[in-house]
């Protein structure tokens, strides 16, 4: 599975890069997403949603955390 | 008496605002929530451009001020703005302009449309004498609070009491991670556990569920009472929640009734001080008469902020 570090990216750059990335992959492919504690844990994932992303899944690793969501069709 | 120049009754209503130099006034503009078109900016630009000093001044309550408007041109700026577009704000002892948020029209965190109970507060109440003191309304789209609902002397905000669908629930833990409050925590079956003592009706779980398990079950205002800044500032206190969007004015007339009613003789006093002198029961048993769904048992006084001013033992 395709994994984007967007650890260390502040809001709202890091969900403009998830965004980007998200643009050169195909709907219904899983991916996942580095994200640090606090505003960004907090914050991605509601704007992914939004935009019409299914998302899968919340994970905390050492210090950070793991978003895996499915690509939302165009 | 000579012929007065200008229309007095333009001046009645108040927003002509006397400046430091002579005959010169700032006119202050009606802006409800904060909203303006393009168009109507343009207008008020050319009117400012030809009587004013070639700036305006944005009030902190979202209104629009034309500074240094000669007072025998007020006429001509009432006209050129055109009385149906942009009408004049108010002064004085009156309801002021209900100020607002963008609400949830565009901005992510908003839960109740501002905006609109911004205008109809403003159609519907705006200019009321009170009799007393000046009374401010504003609405802010959820508990953050942006602006700053609870230093008015009714301040309303967004809120939301989720439901949980066990059965829609995918266990993905998002819910729990976005609850700032510590209300939500994944329960040994995976599923959130809702600590309702701890929700202070965010909507942040609805909003980041991905599968529609957290839905409203009830959305309205939260409101608060007897606000008010300046040199003794008062912070508002609770009075009631989830108070629907289409009861707001109705709930705006009760306070202002009691307030009319209370402060009688009162002088110039804000409605916060008269809650301090009469006690919080009052008003809100006045207040539960009509809205008995939605006041809550019991409050507290306006909340004091100490200005630390005069400084102790100060000396000239
Ligand atoms: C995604 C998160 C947020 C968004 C989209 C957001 C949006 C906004 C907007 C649009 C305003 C201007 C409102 C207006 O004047 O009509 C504002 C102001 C404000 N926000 Fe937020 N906000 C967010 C998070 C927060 C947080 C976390 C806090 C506090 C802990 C906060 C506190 C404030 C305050 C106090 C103001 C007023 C600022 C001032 O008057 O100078 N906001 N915010
Ligand atoms: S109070 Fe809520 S809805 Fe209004 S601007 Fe702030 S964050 Fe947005
Ligand atoms: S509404 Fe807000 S405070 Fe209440 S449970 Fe949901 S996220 Fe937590
Ligand atoms: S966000 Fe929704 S799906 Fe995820 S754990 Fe919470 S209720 Fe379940």
């Amino acid at each position: 599975m395709q994994s984007i570090d967007l650890r260390g990216v502040t809001c709202p750059t890091n969900f403009v890069m998830a965004k980007l990335e998200l643009e050169d992959i195909e709907a219904g492919t899983t991916v996942e997403f580095l994200l640090d504690d606090g505003e960004p844990v907090k914050n991605v994932p509601r704007s992914l949603k939004d935009e019409g992303h299914k998302l899968l899944g919340l994970q905390e690793k050492d210090g950070y955390y793991v978003l895996t969501l499915e690509k939302g069709a165009e | 008496m000579a012929e007065p120049k200008i229309d007095l009754k333009n001046l009645k209503a108040g927003g002509f605002i006397k400046e430091r130099g002579k005959d010169l006034f700032t006119v202050r503009l009606r802006v409800p929530g904060g909203r303006m078109s393009v168009d109507r900016l343009s207008k008020i630009a050319a009117v400012a451009q030809k009587y004013g000093k070639g700036y305006v001044h944005l009030s902190v309550r979202q209104s629009i001020e034309l500074i240094n408007i000669n007072f025998s041109d007020f006429d001509a700026v009432v006209a050129e703005l055109g009385e149906e577009q942009q009408k004049v704000a108010s002064c004085g002892a009156r309801v002021r302009v209900p100020t607002a948020c963008g609400g949830c029209e565009y901005n992510p965190n908003g839960l109740v449309d501002t905006q609109k109970s911004a205008l109809e507060v403003d159609q519907k109440l705006f200019g009321t004498a009170t009799g007393h003191h000046k009374f401010k309304v504003c609405f802010a789209g959820c508990p953050f609070d942006c602006p700053k609902s609870a230093i008015n002397d009714v301040g309303f905000q967004g809120a939301v009491w989720p439901k949980l669908d066990a059965d829609g629930c995918i266990s993905c833990g998002l819910c729990a991670k976005s609850c700032t409050e510590g209300a939500l925590s994944m329960g040994t079956d995976n599923k959130p556990v809702f600590d309702a003592a701890k929700c202070i009706y965010c909507g942040d779980c609805i909003k980041v569920c991905p599968t529609g398990a957290w839905s409203a079950e009830k959305k309205g205002y939260t409101v608060r009472i007897g606000g008010k800044w300046g040199r003794q500032p008062l912070v508002g206190t609770l009075y009631a929640t989830f108070v629907p969007e289409e009861r707001v004015v109705d709930f705006i007339a009760v306070v202002l009734a009691w307030y009319q009613e209370k402060a009688e003789g009162a002088g110039r006093v804000r409605l916060g001080d008269i809650i301090i002198r009469e006690g919080w029961q009052s008003l809100l048993e006045r207040l539960r008469a009509d809205f008995p769904e939605y006041v809550v048992q019991e409050t507290i006084a306006p909340q004091i902020i100490q200005t630390q001013l005069p400084l102790p033992g100060q000396q000239a």
